[in-house]
Order: C-alpha cells, then sequence, then structure tokens
C-alpha cells in the first residue's frame, strides 16, 4: 500500500468525489439510483440531479420516506444509495433502516456527510457522535468512516454492490492526503499506515492523519507507533487488531464520535475477548455537539493529534 | 364490472379467508383478529379479480404487488395466499409457532407471495411508494396496492409517503385505508381523531374515495380505476366483520381465540358460505 502522507491537503475535497462517484455509478448501472432529502446542493450533486431526475430522486426533508422508498426501491430491484447529513441519515430514520432495510433485507447504501465535528457552524443539532454506534447495531451491516478522498473512490463502489444496509460517514470538505492515487481497498480489512513496536492507534476518519502526526511526534522521542486506518468500523478487523496488540502491547484508539459504540468498543470488544492489553481512547465522552470552527471543536472534545499521542504515552507506560 | 358468477366467488372467498383466519389463531389461541376480518373483504377482492400474480413463480416481475402495511394483519394475507396456492393451506396452522414461515408480522423473505416485510407501522407506506416509483421508472405496466389500517394513519410517515406519492405522479399505486375506527387502545375517533380521511388524501393530491368494505362490486370497480394521480381507497369497514360476536367486542383487535369460540365463528362463517353456494 502506497502511503503518500506528508501532512499536507489533498487538492481535491470529499463531496466533489462523493458527486463524481454517484454519477459514475448512475451512468454505468441502470439499477443504482440516489436519493437525497433536500442537501443535493451541500455534496455538489443539484446540477447534475435536476437533468437527471429519474435517478436522482429529491424527497424532500423527509429522511424517515426516504430510506423507506429506498427499501421499496432495492425491492424492486434497484440498488438505492441515499444521503443526508449524518444525524438525520441515522438517527432520524433508524427504525427505517434498521426494519425497511435490514430486517427486510432491502439493501441500501447511506451517506451520513458532515461526521463528528465536521458539522462544525451547523452545530450541536448537527452533530453526529452517535451515528456509527447506532449503524453497527444492525446485524449485517457495514459500517465505514472515511478518512481519504482515495479510499472513498474505491470504496463507495464496492459499498453500493455489498449486501445488506451500507453507512459511508464522511466529511464534506477538505482532508489530509494518504494515499496514493489508484489505491485499492478491501472493506473489513484496516490498513496499516505506518508499522511500530511500541503502541498502535488505531483510527478512523478524520482521525487518521491525527493519528499519523501523533506516531511522528512519538518517533522523536523514541516510541515507535504503529497507525492502523480501521476506516470499516463494523465489520471491525479483529486479526490485524489482535496482531498488532500482540506486536506493540498496548492499543490507542481515535475517533470523531462518542465513545459510546464506535470504533472504541469494537477494537475493545475484540481485544477483551482475546487479547487484552492497556488501551486509551480518543473520542468524544458523554457530550453533545455545539457550535464552532472545526479546529475548535476538536481541541474542545480533545480529537487532536496532541491527545493522541498523550494516550499513547500513556498506554504505553501502563504495559 | 363483475358479473354475478364472479361477484360469488369473490364474496365465497372473502368468507373462506376469514375461516383461514380463525383456523390460524385457534391454533395459536389469539391474534389480530379485528383487523384481520375488515381486511379479508378487500383481500378478496384484490386476489379474486384484480390483482395479476403467478402462485407458481411468486417473484414474477410482471406481478402486481400488495404490501400490508399494517403487518400484523398477517393472518389475513397469509389465509389469502393459501386459498390461492402459494404455499400448503395446512401451513396456516404454523402461525407464530418457532421458525414458522408465518409470523404475526408478514415477512417478504419467509412467506412465497408476500411482496413487502412490514411490522413498524407507517413503514409499509414508504416502501411502497419506492416500489411504485421504481415501477414505474421501468416504464412497467405494473401496479402496487397498499394497505394501512386507520390506527397507522397517525404516524407522520404515512403523511410523508402519502406527498411524496402525489408529487412524484405515482398513479400505479392504490392506497387503502382499512377504516374499521377502532385501534389498539380503543376508537379512533378518541385516541387521536383522524377526521376527514377522504379529504385528507385528496388535499394531499389524490383521486380519493370512499368505498363500503364489503361492497365487493364497489370495491372491483375502484381497484380498477386509472388515474393520472394516485388513488386513495378510504375502505368503510367494521372491525371484526362477518362474525357477529366478533364485531360486537369492542376490544377486538387482538382476541383470544379458544376452541369452543372458533369452532363456533367456523359455523358462522360456514353457513354464510353455504347461503352463497345455495343463492342459485
Amino acid at each position: 500500500m502506497d502511503i503518500i502522507y506528508n501532512g499536507e491537503k489533498d487538492t481535491k475535497i470529499f463531496k466533489d468525489v462523493i458527486s463524481s462517484t454517484i454519477q459514475k455509478l448512475v451512468a454505468e448501472d441502470e439499477n443504482v439510483i440516489y436519493l437525497d432529502a433536500d442537501l443535493m446542493s451541500c455534496i455538489n450533486t443539484l446540477k447534475w440531479g435536476r437533468q437527471h431526475r429519474d435517478r436522482a430522486i429529491d424527497c424532500g426533508i423527509a429522511e424517515s420516506n426516504m430510506a423507506g422508498v429506498a427499501a421499496g426501491l432495492a425491492a424492486v430491484g434497484f440498488r438505492p444509495i441515499i444521503h443526508s447529513f449524518g444525524c438525520f441519515a441515522s438517527r432520524r430514520c433508524f427504525d427505517q433502516v434498521f426494519l425497511s432495510g435490514g430486517y427486510a433485507k432491502n439493501d441500501m447504501t447511506i451517506i451520513g456527510s458532515d461526521a463528528g465535528v465536521c458539522a462544525a457552524m451547523n452545530g450541536g443539532t448537527h452533530m453526529p457522535f452517535e451515528d456509527m454506534a447506532l449503524m453497527r447495531t444492525i446485524p449485517d451491516a457495514t459500517v465505514v468512516d472515511i478518512s481519504d478522498n482515495v479510499l472513498m473512490e474505491d470504496v463507495f463502489p464496492k459499498l453500493v454492490y455489498r449486501s445488506g444496509v451500507k453507512y459511508m460517514r464522511t466529511a464534506r470538505k477538505e482532508s489530509i492526503k494518504l494515499y496514493a492515487p489508484g489505491t485499492v481497498f478491501e472493506i473489513g480489512k484496516g490498513n496499516v499506515l505506518r508499522d511500530g513496536t511500541d503502541v498502535t492507534i488505531v483510527a478512523c476518519g478524520i482521525m487518521v492523519a491525527k493519528g499519523m502526526e501523533a506516531a511522528q511526534r512519538l518517533s522523536q522521542e523514541g516510541i515507535s507507533a504503529a497507525v492502523i486506518d480501521m476506516f470499516t468500523v463494523k465489520p471491525i478487523d479483529a486479526e490485524l487488531i489482535e496482531k498488532y496488540a500482540a506486536k506493540t502491547g498496548a492499543v490507542v484508539c481515535a475517533e470523531n464520535h462518542s465513545v459510546n459504540g464506535g470504533l472504541t468498543e469494537a477494537v475493545a470488544r475484540t481485544l477483551i475477548e482475546s487479547r487484552p492489553v492497556p488501551m486509551e481512547h480518543v473520542a468524544v465522552d458523554e457530550r453533545f455537539g455545539q457550535v464552532g470552527p472545526q479546529s475548535f471543536l476538536e481541541e474542545e472534545y480533545g480529537l487532536t493529534a496532541e491527545h493522541i499521542y498523550e494516550c499513547a504515552k500513556r498506554a504505553v507506560s501502563r504495559k | 364490472m363483475l358479473d354475478d358468477r364472479q361477484l360469488k366467488e369473490i364474496k365465497k372467498l372473502a368468507i373462506r379467508i376469514k375461516i383461514g383466519v380463525i383456523d390460524e389463531l385457534e391454533e395459536v389461541g389469539s391474534g389480530h383478529l379485528g383487523g384481520s376480518l375488515s381486511a379479508a373483504d378487500p383481500l378478496a377482492v384484490l386476489y379474486g379479480a384484480v390483482m395479476k400474480y403467478d402462485p407458481k413463480n411468486p417473484k414474477w416481475e410482471e406481478r402486481d404487488k400488495f404490501v400490508l402495511s399494517k403487518g400484523h394483519c398477517g393472518p389475513a394475507l397469509y389465509a389469502t395466499l393459501a386459498i390461492k396456492g402459494f404455499f400448503p393451506y395446512e401451513e396456516l396452522k404454523t402461525l407464530n409457532k418457532p421458525h414458522t414461515n408465518l409470523p404475526s408480522h408478514v415477512d417478504k423473505n419467509k412467506t412465497p407471495g408476500v411482496d413487502m416485510t412490514t411490522g413498524s407501522l407507517g413503514q409499509g407506506a414508504s416502501t411502497a411508494v419506492g416500489m411504485a416509483l421504481g415501477e414505474k421508472l421501468r416504464g412497467k405496466n405494473t401496479r402496487v396496492f397498499l394497505m394501512t389500517g386507520d390506527g397507522e394513519i397517525d404516524e407522520g410517515q404515512v403523511w410523508e409517503a402519502a406527498m411524496f406519492a402525489a408529487a412524484k405522479g405515482l398513479n400505479n399505486l392504490c392506497w387503502m385505508v382499512d377504516f374499521n375506527k377502532k385501534q389498539l387502545d380503543g376508537t379512533i375517533k378518541d385516541i387521536l381523531d383522524t377526521g376527514d380521511l377522504e379529504a385528507k388524501f385528496s388535499a394531499f393530491g389524490f383521486d380519493a374515495v370512499t368505498v363500503k368494505g364489503d361492497d365487493y362490486a364497489a370495491l372491483y370497480e375502484v381497484f380498477m380505476k386509472r388515474s393520472d394521480k394516485p388513488v386513495a381507497v378510504i375502505l368503510d369497514t367494521i372491525k371484526g366483520r362477518g362474525i357477529k360476536e366478533v364485531e360486537e367486542t369492542p376490544d377486538n383487535h387482538s382476541m383470544t381465540v379458544s376452541h369452543e369460540s372458533a369452532a363456533r365463528w367456523r359455523d358462522e362463517l360456514k353457513a354464510a358460505l353455504s347461503a352463497i353456494e345455495g343463492d342459485k
């Protein structure tokens, strides 16, 4: 795997990749259909969508109905993709996704944008720290937290052609480059971005780049940190977690999500059942979201490279 | 228009569905009797004369689809499907038993002929609308029949789906409301009065009509009606219809069905069946 991380921002932004991927999938397969709940403008699908009204269905501000319509479309042979902000794409239509989608085996791909603190100026009402937790409870669901545009370009189409409920959470705006263009990924397999021997940082979404930054700092102090992009939070790559727990003897999880029910708990359950090691976490603890610039929110909720660095040192000291 | 012979067959089918419901519920001792009986009459018209389907090929793509959004009335749909040959009649006795293909609330992945899984009220409406949208986008000459309850109408999702269906011009959708005037805790009027459902659906952009739930000839006409709008049929029904004692029981949403009462009710239905058969 060709890692090109150097701390620099990507020239592409997520919403453009979401938009171009949807357009490509729809163009290539007459069964792929995209539905939105009045947020096409937010992922740059509006202009194209208005020219393809039979394949880009604007459902209005009615997420529950949108999820149900997607289930009905799936039942007659379509592969629906639905989008809303992560808070509404999970909480607002959870029963519909759970029953009309998961239970009824009507496969659908859900894009929850503005993950966690990325909701920034939309504030606490729009800031999902619990979307992965909800989606993880659906049997056979796939839950992905996107860290990089190259990852999204490869994984998003694979999600669309996978069975079950597939939830892709993502930021909409800028990101730090991680992967070389053309990199191929496997859903359910974590990516080792950096090898190490003293501690393993298991991160997802926007926290992966911060994990890389923390690992660099740790190396300056002689601590060798491995960094894993666990972009598939469900099904979790238990084998890789166990391997790196054995190899490094300490684990730090980092997620732009509540500590309840997200990556940290998924990793903890894996380790508690196989190889308990000292573990620390960087996640949101028992708090709702709030408004502000993303950089402020990252500090406010402790979602920074600095916090990962501190946690890693603590985890190593507990060995 | 249905001729006399067809009408008679539908009447008989309706009664046989009701007998099937009793056969199912007797076996488990209780169940959603009232709403299953009120749904049986329109089901007899749909499966007796209106819908295209093939019991030997339940997933036939050109079939009309039926979504029972009031999923707890599965027993009525199961009896209909068994009588129409989707699975053996004897299987009705497995209702709600471990590993059954006939769960209390309908499941498309378990029962041949069930087109959508429902149970959480309101959700069937959106899925039916999605199916209608998909079939229309594909240019298919198929129809989607949806039956919601009147208590179910309380769910906000129902109205999201109604607004969507009309706005997207889904004239391949026929939406029935089983207006039997009762929900679990009591009467619709007492719990959350739905008001004038025909006016509400009309206002939402449907071609809406109200028809007596057991006026088979009139039901046939409205089910066959094609419009440039989605059609809404307010089924003016009586919860427990067809069995006097059940009709007269105030709380008949879910009822105990003892062997003794089942035998009595079956006799009443069989007498009604004989009367039709004897009526030359």
